[in-house]
This record gives structure tokens, sequence and C-alpha cells, in this order.
């Protein structure tokens, strides 16, 4: 071997190992890029949340709108969340990061329960 | 018309009968606008008298006197069911001021305010302000304790409460007991008295007499009215269990913005009206919510509950009538 090939080798080669860990980072990255937030809606109305179950992915932003003529809450039976009342047309949203059930009910009306169920 | 008032009494046997209740001991009671019936029971048998003249007693003589419940005045509410619910609180107290024997005082059983504002509150207090009764007994609605758990609730009207709002007094020889049955709610649930109140209750009441007459004023219903609908308390029956020896009990509830009333054995239930909208029959509507009626008809269906106690009968006349 030249000096110069030599020289050449042992430049290319960890150049050659950084481009490929740069790919395999850049990979990486490109997996766990956010498209465009993921959101859902639940409608209240008539003492009832609509859909009563729903079921989103981890990282979805959820949003519960009254549309109800009396005032409501949407608080989690197990202290996740919990919101102020709302009166008609306000909403409340929360971003459930985290996979699980989560049960939850309006205060004020304790008949009225839902589920957010976070895959 | 007579056809109108038998339908509708029918209809009324017919959904206390559908509730399953005795038929002993059985009460029809109700009034219709422009007229008052009034029903006492004594020793468990019914009777009326017309109410044209108000009820047969000298005013203040012995120990008679009576009362007047208001409930769910709903204060900030403002949706197409009642825009204007300042101007029934005021109709209602107009009402009492023009009662023909006057109460001595009033209770509220709870829903003052729609949303728990301090305004709201305000409002109330100063519309009460023009009531000849000077003195209000309050218990809170579930609209009167969103998001602070009671707490600005009790700092208004839990002057002489305990524990979440809880009191009882006396008045000429009736006891009266205020309940708070909404508070720490659980899903899916009914009312709920809890724990520390029921113990409460039971000391306040192991040492009167059998003979007391007793009142008890909540929110909502201590029966079971419509619990598809949460119109019902969960622990309700302990309470009662602790008036068992009495010889008259009368338990006045809201909450439900119509007349019911149930009777068993020596207690009578009856809800009350409210000052500031309807609700659909147990069953009628998807969900108990604001019922709109045509504007000339709202006052038909909101009211006022007199009530009459007369010294010797142990029983107290309960009057419904409305604002028309």
């Amino acid at each position: 071997m030249t000096k110069l090939n030599v020289w050449i080798a042992k430049l290319a080669t960890p150049a050659a190992i950084a481009i490929l860990l740069l790919c395999a980072g850049t990979a990486n990255v490109a997996a766990t890029d956010q498209p465009a937030a993921v959101t859902a809606e639940v409608k209240i109305d008539n003492f009832s949340f609509g859909p009563q179950t729903i079921t989103v992915p981890a990282g979805t932003t959820v949003t519960w709108t009254n549309r109800d003529d009396i005032p409501h809450t949407v608080v989690s039976t197990d202290g996740v969340f919990k919101s102020k009342v709302r009166d008609t047309d306000e909403k409340f949203s929360f971003t459930f990061d985290k996979a699980g059930t989560y049960p939850y009910y309006c205060t004020i009306h304790p008949k009225m329960t839902g589920k957010v169920v976070v895959q | 018309m007579p056809d109108k008032k038998q339908d509708f009494i029918d209809q009324k046997l017919q959904d206390l009968n559908n509730d399953g209740v005795d038929r002993r001991g059985f009460l029809k009671c109700m009034a219709w606008a422009g007229t008052g019936l009034v029903w006492t029971l004594s020793g468990g048998i019914p009777v009326s008298r017309a109410f044209a003249k108000g009820i047969d007693r000298a005013a203040g003589k012995g120990g008679d006197f009576s009362f007047v419940q208001i409930s769910d005045s709903h204060m900030g509410f403002n949706k197409p069911a009642n825009p204007d619910v300042v101007a029934t609180l005021q109709a209602a107290v107009n009402k009492i001021n023009g009662l023909p024997n006057q109460p001595e005082f009033l209770l509220h059983t709870g829903d003052i305010s729609h949303l728990s504002r301090p305004e709201q509150f305000d409002s109330v207090d100063q519309i009460l302000k023009s009531a000849t009764a000077k003195d209000v007994f309050f218990v809170p609605g579930e609209h009167d304790v969103i998001d602070d758990n009671g707490k600005s609730y009790l700092e208004r009207y839990g002057k002489n409460a305990t524990g979440s709002g809880w009191y009882s007094f006396d008045h000429k020889g009736v006891h009266f007991i205020g309940l708070v049955n909404v508070l720490n709610l659980k899903a899916g649930g009914l009312g709920s008295l809890g724990g520390e109140q029921l113990e409460w209750m039971e000391k306040d009441v192991k040492h009167l007499k059998h003979s007391t007459p007793i009142v008890v004023f909540a929110h909502i219903p201590l029966w079971a009215a419509y619990p598809a609908w949460g119109w019902g308390t969960e622990d309700s029956a302990q309470a009662l269990a602790y008036l068992k020896k009495f010889g008259s009990v009368t338990v006045l509830n809201g909450h439900i913005h119509q007349t019911m009333q149930k009777v068993e054995g020596k207690v009578t239930f009856h809800t009350a009206m409210s000052t500031a909208f309807p609700q659909p029959q147990p069953g009628k509507a998807d969900s108990p919510g604001p019922m709109k009626v045509p504007a000339e008809q709202l006052r038909s269906v909101l009211g006022i509950t007199d009530v009459n106690y007369v010294r010797g009968q142990h029983s107290l006349a309960v009057v419904d009538s409305t604002l028309a």
C-alpha cells in the first residue's frame, strides 16, 4: 500500500462509519418525527358524552365541547385530568401521552360517564 | 275543563303507581294554576280544605306558624327555557309577600346559583332582601359547589353549620335539619350524604322526643324519585332510619324542578318547583335538562311551597302554588 492509500483508508473509514451513523441517526429521527398533531372530539349534549368511549393513539389531544344548555365538567376518576366548569360552547382539552384506560365523569351530574382508551 | 283535570289526576296517579308506592298512605296532592288545595295528614288520613281563605289558623296563635320553601333559582342561567331568572325569582318573592299567612322564614333547597359565581349568589341575596320574611336558611345544590368543593358556598352560608354545611335548628317545637348531599359525588352515582354527616345526624336527633315534628331539607331527593336521572341519594336510607321513631317527618327537596310527593308511613317526601325553569317528568325526555314551554306558560310551571304547622296536629300542610 502506498502512503496515500493508507491515508485515504484512514480518513474514509471513519467518515464512512460517520455517514452510516448519521444515516441511522437520521432514520431514527425520521421515525420519531411528529406528523400533524392528532386530535379527537367529544361532544357533550343531552347529559351525555358522545362518543361515550373514544379510542385514540398516544399523543392525541382530546377536546370536549359542551353543546348542552347546562354546564358540565370533565373529571378523571383517577385524578389524571380535571376541567373547570364548562358552560354552553366552552371547551376543555387534554393530551393523552400514555397508553391506558381513562374513565371520567361530570362531577355536577355524576350519572354522566365516559372513557378515553389510549393505545 | 273537568275532563282535563281528571286526566291530570289520573296521570299523576299513574306516575305514582308506576313508582311502586304502597297505596296505603297514598296522597293525591296537586295545585293547579289559580287555585290551591290544602291537604293535611291527620293520623295518616288525608283531609282536604279549599285554600281560598288560607289555612284555618289565627296567625301566630299558640305555636302555629308557616314557612315557605323556594328552590333552584339558578341565578345566572339565561338560556331559552328562561332568559330572565331574576324576574321569576322576584315574582316568587312577591308571591310570598302576598300570602295571607306570612311565613316566619324561608328555606332555599339549593341551586341558588347556576355556576357558583359570587355575583350570582349576590343577586339572589339582593332579591331575597325584598322578602318580608327576613330569615332564610339554605342548603347547597350541585350548582353551588362547582370547582371549589363548596368553599365559597360555605363562606357565604355556612356560619352556623358543621362539616360541609349541614346544621339543625328548632322553631316553635319543630326540629329542622339541613343536609348536604351534593358533594363528593361518585361517577355513575346519586346524591351522597357521607359517613361524617350521618354520624352527626344520628347524634343530633338522638335525644329528641318522639313527638317532635321533624323537617329535613336537602337539595337532591332523599328517596329514589328517578335514579336513572340521578334523582336520589345513595345513603339516604341510613338517614331515614335515624328518624324512624318520630311521629311526623316531612322531607323537603328540590333538584328536579317539579313537584313530586310520596308518603311512606309517617314520612312525607315533597319536592318543590324551581323559580327558574321546569324539567321534564321522569322518562318523558332524553335527559333531565331545562324544558322549554311557551313563554306565556312559564310562570305556571314555576312556583313556591308553603308549609303550615298547626300545633297539636303533628303533621304539616304542604301547599304548592305557581307564579302564574
